[in-house]
């Protein structure tokens, strides 16, 4: 392990480092401003005219990031700057593109029917209290791996309810992946995401000095001891129960990678990536064996065009969308990107694709980018072990999931049916999302935070490695 | 732990390159195939969204598109719906686009580059760019006499301004109603279409244009050109026996009905013409070489090759000729000699002209949306057919047929017309296919029509004779000609 006195970005004693608190706020100010305007155009284009509740929408929005700004500034004020614009700029971008969907049921034919835009507006409004209260309540990020266990625990049930609900409740397109209750659909799997990355990274800081042991070498590669293969093997069951008895290939997909990635990080052995490749493989090869759903969507992805009336329908009609926008786009309202089946969740990057062309697609990639960079810096400086694995976790998750989001809906890889985090049309994966960022913003604070703040108690529970070498 | 994770770092940035490739791999490199594919209905909304250009004759839209609540916002409609079908064609969301509508495409759906620069404007002053009007050359009472002319036959007439070559009149039988296939919806456009490919005479071949056909004794119009060029004159005298016997062959070729020309004697050239002797002519044919022959019928436009106007007009020609016994059928039109009524039209067209033979065009006018004239087409001389002496012989020989010979059905009064007619043989038990051509008035020639019944079972004079002549009386009733 890299010990904190090597960090080049330690800065000297006394010294604070800038907050960069003004810098949040002025991009978090352009962040909103795309976000109306974008709202402004999709108006404009699609019905002449300004709806009547853009002034309420805008002062909404600006008002959610003013109380989210106002207080990262209080309570994490050393957060990264970047973090909290790049959420808003894609959560406003994705309730500009679903208000730009809802008024194409204005159009006759379309099969989208519901105004879902204002429903998302209120998901991120509860998403930013989360976000509040999770800074508010986890002072100290280390704290969180007093409740690994419990945490692992929820995760797990949160997995599962939906597999063990009757299929009336849970299952929606094939997926048994939701709680349906009262008219309101909940996603689990969303937080029990988060709940296991917190688990898994106090486990592996637990364990990773045993998990790096190597018992010998074949081909150059240092593989671990057997005994050692438990909890690797324990995560690829999990992953392929999820697949089993929910048919979400996204989430086994998602579960699987975040836990090798971080125990590669957290061993510093490539052995482990390769032991989760090959496990991954033999998952995938038996799962396209066995099951029909994973060839089918094997078999679309192979070749779209052959089932385009079909199973491929949908796959078909976002290249057809992504196609016709070409470099720069429709422009806002001025496509068809309602063609395109579940375009406000799933699909929504073939609708921006479609309106806003290459350029925006492409745009809306680098801002994922540098959301999941920032992340990964935070875990990069971030002096203790727990808060490195932690914001690594995290950062990748984020990334591991948009990439495999994107890339389905784009043909690079099988479709899965994870979400587009925070653009997408979805309360659970909206809201779990903003718990997550709230826990980067939480660790990126720590990171940026002078080494010894006079006024601050030390932490009754660090890790002891961290305290040794601490200056 | 900080080796792995920049390893992980840019690993993730490999990921997202890999994204960003591919974006652009669909977005740049196949955007043009997937915007064109068949199941891409997007750009098909986009068409149907603009409003698409009419075409016009003699200042009524025989083809525009009004606006609907539908998804697709316009819908195309032809008010004369099948009187003009085999001018118009259709505009159908399932089998693409015919003849007119398919020819001034770019015009009329406002793609052509003479109208970009004025959408680019509709750009900025919030507009909906809309598509060019096409204005036609044809004269609504023509095409009115000749589909009423037609009626139940199945045929076609094709009639041509002799001095220009604009086209007056063009009508196929049996036709169809191009509004039952431009609809918006495929399942009743796909079921409309099943009828017509199964209805037999098929509505949807354009027998103007696209069918070429055995011209019979019109053809002899063409040996006769031939004839006088070489040399002859209308009171030549040439053979005219009661039976031919074929040039190497023991079969031989009689008259219509097995009838005399002139008792077996000689007869000018005039005369045989007048009553369509069939032994004359083959034996005329033979006379003056195949080479003759087929230089006269290139040089009315007979050459093998199909043109555009813009509609595309299918070959019309003489075929192969083996032998002289071939060569004395095919003077008398028959064998494999094959002609559109388009291009029959065409040599009456150019005797009518002095001998210069126009190039046909349909299309008088191009106007953009703000009904600004963005193309005006100007006549333009195809190719001398004959000299003028010649096609004033040709003039006095066929105003013969028409005054004393089997075209007295064409006859109007008060006006000098001329023409040819035909009966063309075209199988054992089959029934005979019946044409005329013709023009009037002979002295300053107006309209040159050529009618086509097949199998219309009758003789040129009977059938298709008359019908000429209705066609030529409505252009010169509406000019108090």
């Amino acid at each position: 392990m890299t010990g904190p006195s090597t960090d080049p970005r330690a800065p000297a004693a006394g010294t604070a480092p800038p907050k960069r608190r003004g810098t949040e706020l002025a991009l978090l100010g352009f962040a909103v401003l795309i976000t109306v305007v974008a709202q402004c155009v999709v108006d404009l284009t699609v019905t002449g005219s300004l709806s009547p509740e853009l002034a309420t929408f805008s002062t909404w929005i600006a008002a959610l990031w003013v109380v989210a700004h106002l207080v990262v500034r209080r309570f994490a004020p050393y957060a990264d700057p970047l973090l909290l614009p790049t959420v808003a700029l894609l959560v406003g971008l994705g309730l500009a593109v679903i208000h730009r969907l809802d008024l194409a049921a204005t159009q006759v034919d379309s099969p989208v029917t519901r105004e879902d835009a204002p429903v998302q507006l209120l998901w991120a409004t509860i998403g930013v209290a989360l976000f509040v209260a999770v800074l508010v309540v986890v002072r100290d990020h280390r704290s969180l791996s007093r409740f690994a266990y419990t945490l692992a625990l929820v995760g797990l049930v949160l997995l599962a309810v939906p597999a063990l609900l009757p299929a009336s409740i849970s299952e929606v397109n094939g997926a048994k992946i939701w709680i349906r209750v009262a008219g309101f659909s909940i996603q689990p799997g969303e937080f029990a995401k988060i709940c296991l990355i917190v688990f898994f990274a106090a486990y592996l800081v637990d364990k990773r000095e045993v998990l790096a042991l190597a018992s010998r070498r074949v081909i150059g590669i240092e593989l671990p001891r057997g005994r050692d293969l438990g909890p690797v093997l324990l995560a690829w069951v999990i992953s392929i129960l999820v697949l089993v008895f929910e048919r979400d290939l996204g989430s086994s997909l998602l579960l699987f990678g975040i836990f090798v990635v971080m125990l590669y990080v957290a061993t510093e052995r490539s052995s482990w990536l390769l032991i989760g490749l090959g496990l991954f493989a033999g998952g995938a090869l038996v799962a396209y064996q066995i099951f029909g759903h994973v060839q089918a969507r094997v078999d679309t992805w192979l070749d779209p065009f052959a089932y385009r009336d079909g199973a491929g329908y949908q796959l078909v009609q976002s290249l057809f969308g992504l196609g016709t926008g070409g470099l720069f786009g429709a422009g806002l309202g001025g496509g068809r990107p309602d063609q395109v089946p579940v375009a406000k969740s799933d699909f929504i990057a073939a609708a921006i694709g479609e309106e806003l062309g290459l350029f925006g697609l492409v745009a809306v990639i680098i801002v994922y980018l540098v959301l999941v960079e920032r992340g990964l810096r935070t875990s990069l400086i971030v002096r203790d072990s727990f808060g490195k694995l932690l914001a690594a976790g995290l950062a990748f998750s984020l990334a591991w999931q948009t990439f495999v989001v994107l890339g389905g809906v784009t043909g690079l890889l099988p479709l899965t049916g994870l979400t587009t985090p925070f653009l997408a049309y979805g309360g659970s994966s909206l809201v779990a999302n903003f718990g997550l960022v709230a826990l980067l913003v939480r660790i990126s604070d720590a990171a940026r935070r002078p080494a010894t703040p006079a006024a601050a108690p030390l932490p009754k529970l660090g890790d002891a490695p961290t305290e040794v070498v601490r200056p | 732990m900080n080796a792995p994770l920049r390893r992980v770092a840019i690993s993730v940035l490999v990921l997202f390159t890999l994204l960003i490739v591919n974006v652009n791999y669909i977005q740049v490199v196949r955007s043009d195939e997937l915007r064109r594919d068949q199941g891409n209905t997007r750009v098909l909304a986009e068409e149907y969204n603009r409003e698409r250009g009419s075409i016009i004759v003699d200042g009524t839209e025989v083809a525009l598109s009004v606006p609907t609540d539908g998804r697709l916002t316009y819908l195309r409609q032809y008010p004369q719906g099948p009187e003009y079908a085999a001018v118009t064609g259709y505009y159908s969301l399932v089998y693409g686009n015919a003849l007119t509508e398919y020819a001034a495409n770019d015009v009329l759906s406002g793609n052509d580059p003479r109208l970009t620069l004025r959408r680019l404007s509709d750009l900025f002053t919030g507009r909906d760019p809309a598509g060019g009007d096409v204005l036609l050359t044809l004269d609504a009472a023509v095409q009115e006499a000749a589909m009423t002319a037609l009626g139940d036959r199945t045929g076609a007439i094709v009639a041509l301004d002799p001095r220009t070559g604009a086209v007056l009149g063009q009508a196929s039988t049996p036709t169809y109603d191009p509004n039952q296939l431009s609809s918006h919806e495929p399942d009743a456009i796909r079921a409309y279409w099943d009828q017509l490919q199964a209805a037999d005479p098929e509505p949807l071949f354009n027998r103007a244009i696209s069918g070429s056909f055995s011209p019979g004794s019109v053809f002899k119009v063409v040996v006769s050109a031939a004839a006088l060029a070489d040399g002859y004159e209308p009171d030549t005298a040439v053979p005219a026996p009661d039976v031919y016997e074929l040039p190497g062959s023991s079969a031989t070729l009689e008259n219509f009905d097995g009838s005399s020309c002139n008792g077996g004697a000689d007869q000018p050239l005039i005369e045989a013409l007048t009553i369509s002797c069939n032994t004359a002519f083959a034996e005329l044919g033979v006379a003056l070489g195949e080479e003759r022959l087929r230089e006269t019928a290139e040089a009315f436009g007979i050459d093998g090759e199909g043109f555009e106007m813009p509609l595309q007009v299918e070959a019309s020609t003489l075929g192969e000729i083996e032998g002289d016994a071939q060569l004395a059928v095919s003077s008398i039109g028959q064998q494999d000699v094959q002609l559109t009524p388009m291009q029959a039209a065409m040599v009456a067209a150019a005797i009518a002209n002095g001998g210069v033979l126009m190039s046909p065009y349909l299309v008088e006018q191009v106007r953009a949306p703000d009904l600004s004239v963005i193309d005006q087409t100007d006549p333009e001389e195809r190719q001398r057919a004959v000299s003028a002496e010649v096609a004033e012989q040709l003039t006095e020989m066929m105003r013969s047929v028409v005054d004393n010979g089997t075209g007295r059905a064409a006859r109007l009064p008060g006006i000098q017309v001329a023409g040819k007619t035909g009966t063309a043989q075209v199988a054992e038990g089959v029934p005979d296919h019946n044409w005329f051509i013709g023009f009037a008035p002979a002295d300053d020639p107006q309209i040159a029509v050529a009618v086509f019944v097949a199998n219309g079972g009758g003789t040129g004079g009977g059938v298709a004779a008359p019908m000429g002549r209705d066609v030529m009386a409505a252009l010169l009733a509406g000019q108090g000609g």
